[in-house]
């Protein structure tokens, strides 16, 4: 078997007295796309945030490329030094696209490579422009994120994301903070990535996506990973109750 | 009857007083932006002890009228054996109170930014001082820039009350002026004027920073 590129192993968090993640197991394949699926405040993004160590999980081990990300050892943080090296291998896109107001487009996707990666302004400049061109907004490269729509805003999160080159990209609701006809824009720039090969792990209530994109989808509720499996096995012929229960509501909620 | 040639001759006295109602305010506002930064630093930083002094010194600050603290300081000094002008005094009480009153600025400023701003250059992998430096203080410093101007004008005026130590600025100027011409009305209006000059000054400072910054 292929070994994995995020090994989530017995995580558990906990905010103050309640259980936010329980004993959870996951394992990401390489070059694939897992999302992650679940009713709100069942700790999906807790989880995805727990990847970059945005979020610390309090036992258990998460392993990116076979290395631990948060401790040394259990119980023995990591250096800030080595897991800023560690994050810049990880992109990250939020659900509310986090973009630095008081830089342009191209500011925003350049400011990394220049402070993290070390380049000089003029080729993280270069890097950056090419970055955007990918996401569609070579001519949206001067503006600044308020002059931007949503749709437009969150694609220059991912090209800001991908401009580091990341082994590794993790997606927080990208879609849910956006109109709905800013959906399709945002979806399709995933989905070119997805095929690329980019390992991907997307948080998402996009059902659509999930069944279309995802090569493995996995169900939390209450902390828990109920279920991983192929889209197919979880989204149209779910075991557990508590899916299908999920399900049942996302259908009625959708239908009209 | 206001008379204008007694008002237009007022100004020059003035003019010579107001450079120490300038000199003060100035470098009172200086000292504070530092003190005030450091203050707020120590506020916002992991350690209790900085944390809970930055708390006593905004509060003690805030607390006491800036003329009592002119006083306090200004015989505090020669009883601990420090023998320094009345100008070093002032500047300095002006500056250490205009310092909690900035410090309470920034950190609001710095509070009112969304938690994603840091977050998403934290997740790049920016060092703690490149995500302080690029994203959270120009951010902090356009979002503070309102209520900063609004301080330093206040500062201006609070100068006034260095007088009590002995200090011949503007308005102490201006009332020496008043008696020894008998025209109270010309000189105050004067003095009201040349406040007024400073003041749009800094204000017209402000919305240019504001615009220059604006996002």
């Amino acid at each position: 078997m292929q070994a994995s590129a995020v090994d989530i192993r017995k995580v558990n968090k906990y905010y103050g007295p309640f259980h936010a993640l329980k004993d959870v197991d996951l394992a990401i394949p390489p070059g694939k796309v897992t999302c992650l699926i679940g009713p709100s405040g069942s700790g999906k993004s807790t989880l995805l945030r727990c990847i970059n160590f945005l979020e610390e999980y309090d036992s258990g081990e998460i392993r990116i490329d076979g290395q631990l990300i948060g401790y040394e050892a259990p119980g023995r943080k990591m250096s800030g030094r080595k897991l800023r090296e560690m994050r810049r291998s990880i992109g990250m896109v939020f659900q509310q696209f986090n973009l630095w107001p008081h830089m342009t487009a191209l500011g925003n996707v350049a400011e990394g490579l220049v402070r993290v990666r070390g380049l000089s302004k003029a080729e993280a400049q270069a890097r950056a422009a090419e970055a955007l061109a990918k996401v569609g907004l070579a001519d949206k490269m001067g503006n600044h994120p308020a002059r931007l729509s949503g749709g437009q805003q969150q694609r220059v999160a991912i090209a800001r994301a991908i401009a580091m080159e990341p082994r590794l990209m993790l997606f927080d609701e990208p879609t849910s903070a956006l109109d709905p006809e800013l959906v399709g824009e945002v979806l399709n720039v995933m989905k070119t990535l997805a095929g690329e090969g980019m390992t991907m792990v997307v948080v998402t209530h996009e059902m659509g996506f999930a069944a279309h994109v995802a090569d493995q989808v996995a169900f939390m509720e209450k902390g828990e990973l109920v279920g991983v499996d192929s889209p197919g096995r979880i989204l149209h012929h779910p075991e557990d109750p508590r899916i299908q229960g999920f399900l049942r509501t996302y259908h009625e909620r959708n239908s009209f | 009857m206001f008379s204008i040639p007694v008002f237009l001759q007022s100004f020059e006295p003035l003019f010579w007083a107001a450079r120490y109602t300038l000199l003060i305010s100035g470098l009172g506002i200086a000292l504070g932006l530092v003190i005030g930064t450091l203050v707020c630093a120590a506020r916002l930083s992991p350690y209790p002890v900085l944390r809970g002094f930055g708390g006593i010194w905004v509060s003690f600050l805030r607390g006491v009228p800036l003329l009592v603290q002119l006083l306090v300081f200004y015989y505090t000094l020669p009883v601990i054996g420090i023998d320094v002008p009345a100008i070093f005094a002032a500047v300095v009480t002006v500056g250490i109170c205009a310092s909690a009153y900035i410090s309470e600025i920034w950190r609001g400023a710095i509070a009112a930014l969304p938690r994603g701003q840091a977050e998403a250059a934290v997740a790049i992998g920016m060092t703690p001082r490149d995500v302080w430096m690029r994203v959270i203080l120009p951010q902090a410093f356009t979002l503070s820039l309102p209520a900063l101007v609004n301080e330093l004008i206040l500062l201006v005026k609070a100068s006034s009350l260095v007088s009590v130590v002995g200090i011949l600025e503007l308005t102490r100027a201006s009332q020496a002026q008043a008696a020894t011409t008998f025209r109270p009305l010309e000189v105050y209006i004067a003095a009201a004027c040349i406040y007024l000059a400073i003041n749009l000054c800094l204000a017209a400072l402000g919305r240019y920073l504001e615009h220059r910054t604006a996002v």
